[in-house]
């Protein structure tokens, strides 16, 4: 069967050529409020200020080239970064994830007024939203310390991704969700086996109970709960793909949606660390976050010259951005001012207007969020902050087949009789187009 | 009048292995808070910073609710509420 399409995850999956077997590149976790560390284990929460742990690294000095060649033989998947993310064995998954495409969106490029711009297409991941990513991490940690079931807080799309890539390593899987998400997202979890459990409240009050489950069930990997330290490390892989995808080299501008702030953060700290690694040269791109006017507690702290965010209560189509209380907030702040970027709100309105700006000059049909991040790209574009000789990169991080509520309406269908005449009397013809 | 206050799991070596307090007499929830710290010294430094102010990453919910959305420490408490504290750096 040499050459058979057959999947096989023990081949696919192993580390890349090179890499030692059962070596952890990672530390510590690390508070990054305090700087107390922890050994790697499955804790989120610095038991002496409360503040976020994050994995620490000490990068060995390694020649940048030999690391470059490690990384392109690897596989088309987020392992191949494996250097660069918390795990002890060869990273395996039976659902394969990462290298989505990086698409040169040169029709929108030119709508907007902006000389180079890529689209990081998160749809083409398999569960069609970046959420892949930071479970696929989560996942194979999880798996190394021994947890028994996958289990999560959600907005809808993570819940997809838990609930599949549970379904695929043999997992049981818990998804707690807002009573009220798209269907969609409900109708696709459940299909994958998952126990959904629908919560009367919004995500917040979800994360709250999961919160405290999560307390109470040592056995339960709550991904972005008791897990969310290596989870998030996922996210780095965004940034790895579109430097490797831009031939070696850093984009000026990233804009991407702020939920929790979580993504926004890690897809800098990944583009940092490749800078650290000596694999790109240059400085970290100008970060702009994007959130709905409906939940903007980011947005609204950046205009007020404030650290923290106020929570809100959230009321926006963008539900899977519907996070009023996010946890890495200040961080998403201190990046946006660190790097001359910026966090912007748009409305509902606005967000069905840029998910089909994108649909009708890329082709590629975006969720709300995605509708999010292109409106704040046209409006910074707009506003003249976008410089004439940029190279942007805008993440466009979830599927339009998920909150298809979003473009009810937008358009309209000519029903007719299957009759040539009655197409011909609809339809003009004036000869080929010249 | 007793308010009970519970403790998220890593809060509970700096409070003798209790996952929930009991505190009486408590007008407001800062109130209660002080009448934990009084039972449980620790529990101060973990929670709040040097001018007595919550820390930023600690969350703390009467009967469900973020106390943010309402008074925030100075939130009145009945007999028999329950205030909840949780790390808020979860999710996402």
């Amino acid at each position: 069967m040499q050459g058979s399409p057959v999947f096989d995850p023990s081949r696919l999956f192993a580390a890349g050529p090179g890499r030692r077997e059962d070596h952890m590149p990672a530390d510590a976790l690390k508070c990054k409020e305090c700087s107390t560390t922890y050994p790697l284990e499955a804790r989120f929460v610095c038991e002496r200020c409360f503040g976020p742990l994050e994995v620490a690294y000490s990068r060995p000095d390694e020649d940048p080239a030999a690391l470059k060649r490690r990384i392109q033989a690897g596989p088309h998947t987020i392992w191949r970064y494996a250097d660069f993310l918390p795990l002890t064995g060869p990273a395996r998954s039976a659902l394969p994830t990462g290298w989505t495409p990086l698409v040169k969106a040169d029709r929108l490029a030119e709508r907007l007024g902006i000389r180079e711009l890529y689209i990081k297409n998160e749809t083409a991941n398999p569960t069609h939203s970046f959420k892949d990513r930071v479970v696929s991490v989560a996942l194979a940690r999880a798996l190394e310390l021994g947890f028994d079931t996958l289990a999560c807080a959600s907005t809808g799309n993570l819940a997809n991704a838990v609930a599949a890539h549970a379904a695929a390593a043999g997992l049981p899987a818990y998804v707690l969700i807002p009573h009220d998400l798209e269907e969609q997202k409900v109708l696709a979890t459940g299909s994958y086996g998952a126990q959904i459990v629908a919560i009367r409240g919004n995500y917040d009050d979800v994360n709250r109970l999961c919160t405290e489950v999560s307390g109470e069930r040592p056995s339960w990997a709550f991904v972005n709960i008791n897990l969310r330290p290596y989870y998030a490390e996922g996210s780095k892989t965004l940034a790895f793909e579109t430097a490797e995808q831009l031939g070696w080299e850093l984009p000026d501008r990233v804009v991407g949606p702020i939920a929790s702030g979580s993504q926004f953060t890690k897809v800098a700290r990944g583009f940092q660390e490749f800078i650290d690694a000596g694999l790109v040269e240059g400085r970290l791109p100008i970060m702009n976050g994007a959130q709905a006017e409906g939940c903007s507690p980011v947005a609204t702290a950046y205009a007020a010259g404030e650290e923290v965010c106020r929570p809100v209560k959230p009321k926006t189509i963008a539900k899977s951005l519907a996070i009023g209380n996010p946890a890495d907030g200040p961080y998403a702040i201190e990046l946006a001012r660190r790097t001359g970027g910026g966090v912007d709100a748009v409305s509902d309105d606005e967000i069905r207007a840029g998910i089909k700006l994108l649909a009708h000059t890329t082709g590629i049909f975006t969720e709300a969020a995605g509708g999010v991040t292109i409106a704040t790209l046209a409006k910074l574009a707009e506003r003249g902050d976008i410089d004439r000789d940029e190279r942007v990169v805008a993440l466009v991080t979830g599927d339009g087949l998920k909150t298809l509520d979003a473009v009810r309406g937008s358009f309209e269908t000519t029903e007719i009789d299957a009759s040539l005449d009655e197409f011909d009397a609809r339809f003009a013809y004036a000869g080929a187009a010249a | 009048m007793a308010i009970t206050i519970k403790l998220p799991a890593q809060l509970r070596d700096a409070a003798a292995g209790e996952s929930a307090v009991t505190v009486q007499d408590a007008g407001s929830v800062g109130d209660a808070l002080a009448k934990l710290y009084e039972r449980h010294a620790e529990l101060r430094e973990r929670l709040a910073d040097e001018g007595g102010e919550l820390r930023r990453f600690v969350n703390v919910y009467l009967k469900g609710e973020d106390v943010r959305f309402l008074d925030g420490l100075a939130t009145p408490v009945a007999d028999g509420d329950e205030i909840t504290i949780l790390p808020a750096v979860a999710g996402g």
